[in-house]
């Protein structure tokens, strides 16, 4: 875990950037971190997902999968991909201040 | 008045509750209903070897009946959906079953058809899956045919069945091409939307490195978006390509459909939410889940089934008698890894604790973990036999216990940087 300055807040973050504790985001936390990965803007489309992944992190305390996403977030998986290139799962998990999502074991 | 205990599904994890209920309740204090839709019992670990010829499509099913102790009713029938409110399950024949307490267990289906083409044209032909009984006897006919080119294992997307299950194939396709001297000319690729051969960091690296010795490619996060059957391509969502000539896929997994006709049962994938440690569902206080249908981050294996229903009866029978549940699983899961050339290593784990080497059961058990070995094999078979025998009707099995066991395990120095797993969920 590091600390770093995110948007001029510092966030303590893992080491592939996810932030450790959600309570440390907001709005300007989650763009800082898209256009860091290369998504600039975000679109209403891109919050559609990011904040159903936020919400259904804090009331589930788990992250949804890149199915669940596309059967659940109003977006299908593949413009999930066009959204967030590579992984949709994990690249949003990231912009929504949420721990990196655990597969399944 | 005696009370109701319906269970549904009578596969691995529903027949270990049933048995294990009935021994703790005299007749006139529960009764207790099995529903499923057929009287045949798959052993599902054993579909792995029908392909080779290793195993026969008959050798494998057993009735289902016959491993139910007396004094369970067993219902034969399609269930078409519960009302949990009103708290009775109804079946395709319009038949009511009303319960006091319901056990999930109907485990999870195949959803071939949610991937883009893979049941176009092809399948059964040159794309084959042996995750189901019809599937693994028709690659039987089509392996012993495959002469050249190029054999792709994939896996679309977690959660499967037994996730070292299609490792376990490509491991084994390796070793048949080359007893029957035709490795030299067919590659064999191994392609995951992870980004290692396994979940687990120790584990990954083992597995991989095996994959690497028996020259078999590892592609990894590939999350498959479209197979293309006749022109022999997988196409990932990103847009990637990997190409075949004979595929052997493991579709898309969800819980049984009925549970998203049910209203407020199951979430999005029809798996039934659950209280890890009590196996309670999250739906209502009066229902339990076991086994692959429980939306759980927890292996979708016969292992857990088995475990978890060792604490989800005991927590049934407390919930009936008014006492506080017990919070005992910990996800733990234990298999055997078929590695081919007659070896296999074993993997024990929990949710906490990912498969380290060491031996088991206990610091003096025979067996080697996270290491190839005959009696790995040997224990993989005999497996089986301890499935009808043991598992199935309920006894407890000397030196297995639900919860993960530290003891003989090799645990790694804590670093001092805290450790992640690198191979998450992918996408
Ligand atoms: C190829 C393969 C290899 C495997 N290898 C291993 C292994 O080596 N080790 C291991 O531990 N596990 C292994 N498994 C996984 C293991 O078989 C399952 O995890 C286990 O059987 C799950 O038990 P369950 O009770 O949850 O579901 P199941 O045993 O699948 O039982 C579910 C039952 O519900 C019934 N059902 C479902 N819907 C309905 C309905 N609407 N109406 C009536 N009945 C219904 C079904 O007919 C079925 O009998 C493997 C699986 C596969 C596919």
């Amino acid at each position: 875990m590091t600390t770093q300055t995110i948007a001029g807040r510092d966030v303590t973050v893992d080491e592939e950037g996810f932030l450790a504790d959600p309570a440390q985001w907001d709005d300007e936390v989650a763009t800082a971190i898209a256009r860091d990965a290369g998504i600039d803007p975000m679109t209403d489309r891109h919050w559609q997902v990011v904040r159903y992944m936020r919400d259904t992190y804090l009331s589930t305390g788990s992250a949804p999968t890149i199915r669940s996403l596309g059967k659940a977030s109003g977006v299908p998986v593949k413009e999930l991909y066009q959204l967030f290139p590579k992984g949709p799962a994990k690249l949003a998990a990231r912009i929504a201040g949420i721990p990196k999502p655990r597969g399944c074991i | 008045m005696a009370q109701r205990i319906a269970i549904l599904g009578a596969g691995t994890g529903g027949t270990v509750m049933a048995n294990r209920l009935r021994r703790r309740f005299a007749p006139d204090e529960a009764s207790i209903t099995i529903v499923d839709r057929d009287d045949s019992h798959l052993y599902q670990p054993g579909l792995l070897f029908v392909p080779f010829g290793l195993a026969t499509p008959d050798g494998i099913v057993r009735p289902r009946h016959a491993q139910l102790i007396d004094g369970i009713d067993h219902v034969q029938g399609e269930i078409d959906r519960v009302d949990v409110e009103a708290q009775d399950v109804t079946l395709a024949d319009g038949t009511r079953i009303g319960y006091d307490v319901l056990v999930v267990a109907t485990g999870a289906v195949l959803l071939p058809e949610e991937t883009d083409g893979l049941t176009g044209p092809g399948w059964k032909e040159n794309v084959f899956t042996f995750y189901d009984l019809e599937g693994a006897s028709a690659l039987g006919g089509a392996l012993p045919a495959f002469e050249k080119g190029r054999l792709v294992v994939a896996v679309v997307d977690q959660p499967i069945k037994c996730p070292v299950a299609p490792l376990e194939f490509a491991f084994l396709a390796d070793w048949y091409f080359r007893r029957n001297g035709r490795r030299d000319r067919i590659d064999i690729s191994y392609v995951t939307p992870l980004d290692a051969a396994f979940t687990k960091p120790v584990a990954a690296d083992a597995l991989g490195g095996l994959l690497e010795t028996k020259g078999i490619e590892l592609v990894t996060e590939f999350n498959t978006g479209e197979v293309d059957g006749r022109g022999g391509r997988l196409v990932s969502y990103d847009e990637r390509e990997v190409g075949f000539d004979l595929l052997v896929v493991v579709p898309v997994h969800g819980g049984a459909p009925y549970v998203g006709r049910s209203p407020g049962l199951g979430d999005e994938l029809d798996f039934v939410p659950a209280d890890l440690g009590t196996l309670q569902s999250k739906v209502k206080p009066n229902v339990f889940v076991v086994g692959d249908a429980a939306g759980l981050p927890v292996s979708k294996a016969g292992s857990v089934a088995h475990f978890e229903a060792e604490v989800c009866a005991d927590n049934v029978v407390r919930h009936l008698t008014g006492e506080p549940l017990e919070d005992a699983y910990d996800g733990h899961a234990n298999c055997f890894v078929e590695t081919g050339h007659g070896k296999a290593l074993l993997i024990d784990f929990n949710l906490e604790t990912e498969p380290l080497p060491g031996r088991y059961p206990g610091r003096f058990g025979p067996l080697p973990l996270l290491a190839e070995s005959r009696l790995n094999h040997l224990g993989k078979l005999a497996f089986e036999r301890m499935y009808w025998h043991a598992l199935l009707p309920g006894r407890s099995i000397p030196g297995i216990t639900p919860t993960l066991d530290l003891a003989g395990k090799r645990i790694p120095a804590p670093t001092t940087t805290p450790t992640t797993t690198p191979t998450e969920e992918a996408g």
